[in-house]
């Protein structure tokens, strides 16, 4: 528990911090105020907290007491069709109308980092009003708004999705989006190869091939798991219900786990299943806060207007490190092998998660009757630790060709309807042929993979983990300017402990081969 | 029935439309003073001089052979530098089935698969055995030639092929035969009967200062610009590159301004060609 000289010590080292904008000294004094309150009490409170300083379990800077759902995913075609009583907005009628509508919208949806982490499918939002207008007259109105939004919505958590229909006012936004060059918005196809046509999916890749964006979720995976249920791809990469979103998301470092284990049996039998429960547990005891005494559920215009539903919130259950896992495991079983360049160790990879998703249903919430009162799992992509590999992914460095990869990672993405994901970056004689990538994506599609993404080589916008980063600026910001993007400043760590440079750059010399 | 295989790359970018495996056949009958990969030209003839300079031991002489060890090898490329013969020891001897087992792997995220060199129309039984079980797991074939087999008189070939990407290298004969030591009368005839097939998936043109390129793409062009209704054709004008190329054509051949590219792929366009690429 921190003591008045802590919180005052924190607080002025913001003050007086010149690296920060006055809005990220504002928000980081909001978290020195919140994290001033004990853990959300609970019966695994003590528990959780004494995994949380081990390293095995983290809560993901929600702050102890939580007065915000962590991922809000808004029904914006129900402000479009009735406007807003508390924003004191009409319906809006014209293109111009609708970008002001939301841009006024966004400013109000808040989230664990502030920022609206959903914008909407833009590709559906827009194109109603765009009849009758010409390509330019939409450019002009579209370039205003990205321009808008990337200097004022400074995260790149900030979330767009278009797709899985060709719009016309979609591929205006990807030719903006390829000469803006901004990191803000992330940005998602949501794909169906049966409703997108090739022509739309390729000017896509092009467009990711010179500014990462946007990714690839492949909507029949995602539709088989939310059902009837609409749902939008948010924040890093993940699925949640539209008109609902995530209370909150906690993350379980399994390789920590596996370490405090003494052998394989005691893994699966006793400390896997033991930490699960705490995590769930302790879950479980923020989300009561949240919903019975936060004021969030109880007077947010959102839930007054109906934008979002409580009942469609879920909790996020999230993991990082399997690669690491499934190597100590290995070890324990007196074997060398690792994650990635052995059947067995991926099969072993299979088991921790078959595992994992039985001892997370053990758990049945309060809330959320849009997935059974369960938890949901999420691959979570890492907060720049050096020996921790985010999600399921193999280690960064340890990559293997390309097919073999992309089958791999095939194995595990169908455990995570709330966000998994994988990003291969290609030479740059690929933006000569996008059909030859999105060639690669359907076939990373077929063998089991729900997200993809890719940028090239030479591409100063780049996907760290799920979010993107201009390298120019996060360089500049780590010799000392301030940028209205944190994850600028936040993602230098995990761009060089994560080794995102690294990554390997899959180019055809690669597979040659007799 | 087995052919000698140079490479197999499991996916590729510049081997047509999509995603590709392309299989590169070992031996040409050409010998183009700018070919790329010459190490592909001839078969090897086991002189042993690549066994002496072979840094990590990967080749040895075994009852008269020169036998490579894959598992050694670095792909350093000394044997090729070193081969006086334009040839390779890093080529494997492959059935049709062994190249299909590798196509069917890849088979989720290709399109198809392209047959280059060397030249491969020269392994036909092998390509038509190959090509037809291919296309039968949903698969494009393309085959890569050098200008040198006649279509039409090879249809059983054309029949189990989806295309053809062909080099037409000049259109004049006489440099034809400088260039690549083949016949080139009728060149264009033979690009015009794939043409009317819809079978001419792709011409290719490399162009130097020093070559009759302004001739060849207009005359290729000006044959070629009616046939688009058969089928669309991807006009690839390329820029000559002394990449891979061997001595003395490397240092002799000059290289094309951009400015010199962009006249010449203004000249096909001009001329009716609807797809055209400088690279």
């Amino acid at each position: 528990m921190a003591t008045i000289e802590n919180i005052q010590e924190s607080a002025l080292e913001i003050l007086k911090n010149k690296r920060l904008t006055h809005e990220q000294q504002m928000f980081n004094l909001a978290a020195v105020a919140q994290n001033s309150l004990p853990q959300a009490p609970g019966p695994y409170t003590d528990e959780f907290e004494a995994l949380r300083v081990a390293g095995v379990l983290n809560d993901m800077g929600e702050g102890h007491y939580p007065y915000v759902a962590r991922y809000i995913i808004p029904d914006y075609s129900k402000l479009m069709k009735n406007g807003s009583k508390f924003l004191r907005m009409d319906p809006p009628k014209t293109l111009y109308e609708a970008v002001y509508t939301l841009e006024i919208a966004y400013h109000n949806v808040p989230s664990v980092t502030h920022f609206p982490v959903y914008l909407g499918n833009w590709g559906e939002i827009f194109e109603p009003f765009c009849e009758g207008m010409t390509d330019e007259e939409i450019r002009t109105i579209m370039r205003g708004f990205l321009l808008h939004l990337d200097r004022t919505l400074g995260d790149s958590f900030v979330h767009a999705n278009i797709g899985p229909e060709k719009t016309r006012v979609a591929g205006i936004i990807l030719d903006l989006v390829a000469e803006l060059q901004n990191a803000i918005p992330n940005m998602t196809l949501i794909y169906d190869p049966d409703i997108t046509p090739d022509d739309f999916a390729e000017h896509c890749i092009a467009t990711s091939l010179v500014s990462a964006n946007p990714a690839f979720a492949y909507d029949p995976a995602y539709k088989k798991d939310f059902g009837k249920n609409p749902y939008a791809i948010a924040s890093c990469y993940n699925g949640l219900p539209v008109c609902g979103g995530a209370f909150t998301l906690m993350r379980m470092n399994l390789n920590r786990v596996a370490e405090k284990a003494q052998s394989v049996d005691d893994f699966f039998n006793n400390v896997f299943p033991h930490c699960v429960e705490v995590m769930c547990g302790y879950m479980e005891s923020r989300i009561t806060f949240l919903v019975e005494e936060a004021a969030f559920f109880k007077s947010n215009w959102l839930v007054k207007e109906g934008l979002i539903d409580l009942d469609n919130f879920v909790g996020l259950f999230g993991i990082v490190g399997l690669a690491e896992c499934v190597d100590v495991l290995m070890q324990y079983e007196g074997t060398n092998e690792l994650f990635g360049k052995s059947d067995a160790a991926d099969q072993m990879g299979v088991r921790v998660l078959d595992a994992l998703k039985e001892f997370v249903e053990r758990h049945t919430s309060k809330y959320s009757p849009i997935t059974d009162h369960k938890f949901l799992l999420h691959a979570q992509v890492g907060l720049g630790e050096s020996d921790t590999t985010p999600g399921t992914r193999i280690p960064i460095g340890r990559e293997i060709p390309l097919y073999d990869h992309l089958r791999q990672a095939g194995l595990y993405h169908k455990y995570f309807p709330t966000g998994v994901g994988d990003i291969f970056p290609f030479e740059v004689t690929a933006k000569k042929n996008p059909g030859a990538i999105l060639d690669i994506f359907k076939g990373a599609f077929n063998v089991g993979m729900r997200y993809i993404s890719t940028y090239a080589e030479d591409s100063d916008l780049i996907r760290v983990t799920g979010y993107l980063v201009k390298k120019s600026e996060l360089f500049a910001v780590h010799d000392g300017a301030q940028a209205i993007n944190d994850m600028s400043l936040v993602g230098y760590n995990q761009v060089v402990v994560g080794h995102t440079l690294d990554r390997k750059v899959r180019s055809t010399d690669e597979s040659a081969g007799q | 029935m087995r052919a000698p295989v140079n490479k197999i790359i499991d996916y590729s970018f510049v081997d047509g439309p999509g995603n590709r495996t392309a299989i590169f056949f070992q031996g040409c009958n050409y010998h183009c003073t700018y070919c790329h990969n010459p190490e592909t030209i001839h078969m090897c003839n086991n002189c042993g001089a690549c066994v002496e300079t072979c840094p990590v031991g990967a080749l040895s002489m075994k009852d008269g052979k020169v036998v490579w060890d894959e598992k050694l090898c670095c792909k350093c490329d000394t044997c090729l530098k070193t081969c006086p013969n334009l040839a390779s020891p890093r080529v494997t001897l492959m059935t049709a089935d062994e190249v299909f087992d590798r196509v069917k792997k890849n088979a989720p995220f290709i399109k198809g698969i392209s047959t280059s060199g060397g030249e491969c129309t020269l392994r036909k039984e092998f390509l038509i055995e190959l090509f037809t079980k291919v296309r039968e797991i949903g698969l494009t074939c393309l085959i890569d030639s050098n200008g040198s087999m006649d279509f039409s008189k090879n249809r059983d070939l054309l029949d189990v092929s989806d295309g053809v990407m062909l080099d037409v290298k000049s259109s004049d004969p006489q440099e034809y035969l400088e260039i690549t030591g083949g016949d080139g009368n009728g060149i264009l005839e033979k690009a015009k009967f794939l043409a009317a097939l819809g079978k001419l998936t792709e011409v290719r043109t490399v162009c130097s200062p020093d070559f009759q390129s302004e001739k060849t793409v207009d005359e290729v062009s000006k044959a070629l610009a009616d046939y688009y209704r058969f089928g669309d054709i991807h006009y690839r004008i390329i820029t000559y590159r002394q990449f891979g190329v061997r001595s003395p054509y490397r240092e002799q051949i000059r290289i094309s301004t951009a400015e010199e590219m962009e006249k010449l792929r203004k000249i096909a366009v001009d001329n009716g060609m609807q797809h055209v690429s400088v690279v």
